[in-house]
């Protein structure tokens, strides 16, 4: 088989066999308190890193670009209460906007 | 991959990835509690933006986070490869997608979602720190390693965390 295809069909299989792990933990391992806090919180720090890693760096570095904007008034919308669809498009617009006037 | 960059690197960079998923799968797991076949699908669909949408509905109980799971799970699935097919057979059309908006429009939909998990101090800290964690180590790390070192400063501060306030 082609090395190349190889490397794809065993990256998606490991991918899935990580997904898989996190599902087949015994439930009675998670039970405790303490490990249902943490097994809360983690997603939390995942998802924040995310979205800063998505809106701040291109190419591994620390950019500040139109998405910088575009996140600022995603958060204004927040703060304001907005309901999500109106905080998603109020982002895409202003990043759209200030890439077209750059 | 296919600009050349050597298997180790492909296969650190999609386990950095990964392993964010399975911590995923261990948040998902209880709240979906599927056994047998299901939890082939419920792992396959196991990623950001299933658990962004299941814990932005976490206020609305179980059944809601069940249903924003696998509603978005299948629905990021079926689009992510007619998007990908599209892509495979020359879609050059749509050019840059930041001309669109999509650069910001995709961290403004996880921030969106994460939003309502963010009412206690504590959380929103947590979130800061780890925000700021992941830009700092951005230009020094293989991409993965910034976003999964956050998952210990989860563990720390869930360590740290009074349970019986």
């Amino acid at each position: 088989m082609d090395p190349f295809w190889f490397a794809v069909i065993g990256t998606s299989a490991w991918a899935f066999t990580l997904k898989y792990i996190g599902h087949s933990i015994p439930m009675r391992w998670l039970s405790h308190p303490r490990i249902l806090k943490i097994n809360s919180l983690i997603p939390i720090a995942l998802l924040s890193a995310l979205v800063a890693v998505q809106a701040f760096t291109k190419d591994s570095l620390i950019v500040a670009d139109q998405r910088l904007a575009g996140i600022g008034v995603a958060l204004l919308a927040l703060i304001l209460r907005a309901p999500f669809p109106i905080v998603v498009i109020s982002a895409t617009a202003t990043s759209a906007a200030l890439f077209q006037i750059a | 991959m296919g600009a050349g960059g050597s298997a180790i690197s492909g296969i650190t960079a999609a386990s950095l990835m990964g392993i964010r998923n399975t911590l995923y799968g261990l948040r998902m797991a209880p709240v979906l509690k599927v056994k047998g076949w299901s939890r082939i699908f419920a792992a396959q669909l196991t990623i950001d933006e299933s658990t962004g949408v299941a814990l932005s509905q976490e206020e609305l109980g179980s059944k809601a986070m069940r249903q924003g799971f696998w509603l978005t799970g299948a629905g990021v699935f079926i689009f992510w490869n007619i998007f990908t097919l599209a892509g495979a057979l020359g879609a050059q059309a749509m050019g840059n997608p930041a001309a669109w908006g999509l650069d910001a429009a995709v961290p403004a939909a996880f921030l969106g979602l994460l939003w309502p998990r963010l009412k206690a101090k504590s959380d929103r800290i947590l979130a800061l720190t780890a925000a700021i964690v992941a830009l700092a180590m951005t230009p020094y790390f293989v991409p993965g390693a910034p976003i999964i070192t956050t998952a210990f400063l989860a563990v720390a501060y869930g360590l740290r965390a009074n349970l019986w306030r």
